[in-house]
């Protein structure tokens, strides 16, 4: 790991610390936006952390900006930083400039699709989109389009579209988007294209999974520490111990599969790297949760406890950019077309 | 945030030359790997062929860590992962110096007298000198430190008596290095434990007879210790001092790719099975199998960086060989729902000869080198929770 990413890891985990104090999570999961957090990570630099220095970015490279969500992760950071720093990204990619505020991307989920087409200076988009994360909240909705057979990127403003709210299952905006007739006046065309896309959004929830699992894995550890049941603390049963034990492989699993993916997002977005990272911490995810509800008992169950801010996420996230099986399929896929001879050679040349 | 940076998992040091020496490996193992049964290479360090661990120490690739005065060749952790890795995906015969070049040699280094280390190392690095591990005992499996075959000091050395169990090839090994009680356990129960350099070929008193596993294949050897008399100078490390020489023996064998890799024949043969457009269930769990080894080969080539810098990751390594085992042990089970077949040793199809292999011998990938419940609870001791 490079001296550059502790650094910008130990920062991040103090302004994640201040901001997402217990009194925060209430309220945004309320539905509040946190706008001095919000503040906080925009003068930190780390909505723009995908934006090149030039462009008035914060002049990351993309593996340690990546690397903040990690830590974004753990906090369960309750505003749209990975969403604003996709589009930060794919603005950068068309040479657009990043406006201020809270930005959403769409499409994002599979068969979803925009198409555009010029309308005088300016485009005018057609198609409606699913589960957009933040899209009503959004100062624009960055949105890849499909435009002349080419990959169109161009700005929305949500005022424009009929959108219809929604949440996944931490409470976290997932909007229904209507672009039929919405004119934007910014666009240009740009080299992702949808799959690219979708590769990022991966390894970006892949490693919110990770943050997330090793937050579960310290609170769980913690309250078996504390909670005293038959006269000892129930993290001196054995039944407890192997049970924390295996939330620790999974949260290293998950750990190890999005630090290999943030690594290999850098130079290709399309390396088997991306889809082991999604498979491996949605897997964890889940079995992780588990177990982490299972250590707390009722209190864990609990509005009141912090335990499901993180759990919650991971349910959701997994879900979001392809699931496991989705990404499995694309995996297995390509292995079996390679052949069996070719199966090693695959495992070792994923580095 | 104590209880996770006890596992922490460094990432593995970026290391392009080992492309380099992958290349070699692989030219080598086209040349020289033995036509053999497929199913020799199920379960990991199975085949037992000297001439072909002759060859690989001519290569330089056995000991490759240890100094060159030695017979080693002063190689990185890392470069020998690649040569482990590529030998053990292969399905290559390295049983007759995996254990010697793994376990037993680096105990020498670390502990030996110079006398052992010059007559002893640079015949192991040369594929010429097996190894035995004598820790296991009837009465003694995970409760190491319960082991009862004495050595009793007498005049010139030691008089050994006891019975050691579940020693894989003891019958084709030249030494083991054996674990025995030579004085009092004291209130923490490590005490009086004492490791020797036994000579199997050249000491009188010792009988060994085969234990066949379930397969009915022979790797077990109980070792039975008759007034068998070991000579002062082979005492291995310090008189007494035999359990901290031990639990650090063994974190060098927790952690490597053998404990994920005992099942990739048959997932190799799956794949081949499957075809080139298998169903979408097939894809999806052959997607997920291989989402998980290239995970565990990381966290594994993580620890290997963290052995190279001199780190103790013990913990890291039991962790590592959980989630390994807990795959291998998967793969089966996966397979046998994928392709429709009855596992069979005797059948001509290759899935269907190595599914059986691999079924028969998946028990033991969680109970040796430590049972699943064990590194658990090590890894729970990592979490300050013991």
């Amino acid at each position: 790991m490079s001296e550059t990413r502790d650094l910008v890891r130990e920062a991040a985990e103090r302004l994640f610390e201040k901001h997402c104090g217990a009194e925060i999570m209430r309220r945004t999961d309320g539905g509040e936006f946190p706008q001095a957090l919000w503040c906080a990570l925009t003068e930190a630099g780390y909505t723009a952390a995908l934006v090149p220095e030039a462009a008035g970015g914060a002049g990351l490279d993309m593996s340690d900006a990546l690397s903040l969500l990690v830590s974004a992760g753990r906090h369960a950071v309750p505003a749209p930083l990975a969403e604003t720093m996709l589009a930060g990204w794919l603005l950068s990619a068309a040479g657009i400039p990043f406006p201020e505020g809270p930005l959403a991307v769409a499409p994002v989920r599979e068969g979803d699709a925009v198409t555009a087409s010029r309308d005088g200076t300016g485009w005018r988009l057609q198609g409606k989109t699913g589960r957009v994360p933040w899209a009503a909240r959004a100062a624009a909705i960055v949105v890849l389009a499909r435009c002349e057979e080419r990959n169109l990127v161009a700005l929305a403003a949500p005022g424009d579209c009929r959108i219809v709210g929604g949440a996944n299952l931490a409470g976290e905006a997932r909007d229904d988007v209507d672009f039929s007739g919405v004119r934007c006046s910014v666009g240009a065309f740009a080299a992702p294209d949808a799959a690219a896309l979708r590769s990022l959004g991966a390894v970006m929830r892949s490693a919110q999974m990770a943050g997330a699992l090793q937050s579960v894995l310290e609170t769980s550890v913690q309250y078996a520490r504390e909670r005293v049941q038959f006269g000892r603390p129930i993290g001196r049963f054995q039944a407890v111990q192997q049970n924390l034990a295996v939330l620790a492989g999974q949260a290293a699993a998950a750990t190890a599969a999005a630090e290999a993916a943030i690594e290999a997002a850098a130079h290709n977005l399309h390396s088997p790297a991306v889809a082991a990272a999604k498979i491996r911490a949605g897997e964890a995810a889940g079995i992780g949760a588990a177990i982490a509800h299972q250590v707390h008992g009722a209190i864990g169950f609990t509005q009141e406890h912090r335990l499901h801010y993180s759990t919650r996420r991971l349910w959701s996230w997994r879900d979001e950019f392809g699931n496991e099986a989705y990404w499995a399929r694309r995996l297995g896929g390509e292995l079996a077309a390679a052949g069996a001879d070719r199966l090693w050679h695959g495992i070792t040349a994923a580095g | 945030m104590a209880s996770i940076d006890n596992l922490r998992f460094e990432p593995p040091p970026p290391f392009p030359e080992a492309e380099v020496l992958r290349a070699e490996v692989r030219a080598f193992l086209a040349e020289h790997l033995p036509k053999r049964a497929i199913t020799e290479g199920v379960g990991s360090w199975g085949g037992h062929d000297r001439d072909f661990s002759r060859k690989m120490g001519a290569c330089g690739w056995i000991g490759m860590t240890w100094p060159k005065r030695y017979g080693g060749h002063e190689r990185s952790a890392l470069e020998r992962y690649v040569v482990l890795e590529e030998m053990l995906a292969s399905g290559a015969p390295v049983s007759g110096h995996w254990v010697a070049d793994r376990q037993s040699g680096p105990l020498l280094l670390r502990v030996g007298t110079e006398q052992q280390k010059n007559s002893i190392l640079p015949r192991i690095a040369a594929g010429e000198c097996s190894f035995c591990i004598g820790m296991s005992e009837p009465d003694s499996g995970s409760d190491l430190a319960s082991v009862r075959t004495r050595a009793a000091a007498v005049e010139g050395g030691f008089r050994v008596n006891g019975t050691k169990l579940w020693t894989s090839n003891a019958h084709r090994s030249d030494y083991m290095i054996l674990l025995c009680r030579t004085g009092e356990a004291g209130e923490q129960r490590h005490g009086g434990l004492t490791q020797f350099l036994v000579d199997l070929k050249a000491t009188q008193g010792i009988a060994i007879r085969p234990v066949r596993n379930l397969a009915g294949e022979h790797h077990f050897n109980e070792v039975v210790f008759q007034d068998a008399f070991l000579p002062g100078a082979s005492v291995l490390g310090e008189v007494g001092s035999g359990w901290q020489q031990v639990t650090g023996e063994l974190a060098f064998e927790r952690s490597g790719p053998e404990r994920f890799l005992s099942s990739f024949t048959l997932l190799v043969e799956l794949t081949r099975a499957l075809g080139p457009d298998p169903s979408e269930r097939a894809r999806i769990a052959l997607g997920r199998i291989v989402a998980h080894i290239y995970t565990l080969r990381r966290l594994s080539r993580s620890v290997a960086g963290m052995l190279q810098a001199g780190a103790n990751p013990a913990q890291q390594a039991a962790l590592v060989k959980d989630l390994g085992t807990t795959l291998e042990q998967e793969i089966p089970e996966i397979a046998r729902q994928l392709i429709d077949a009855e596992p069979d040793r005797a059948s001509t199809q290759d899935f269907v000869t190595v599914l059986a292999h691999t079924m028969m011998n998946a028990p033991s990938f969680s109970l040796r080198g430590g049972t699943r419940e064990i590194l658990r609870g090590m890894i729970a001791r990592g979490l300050g929770l013991r």
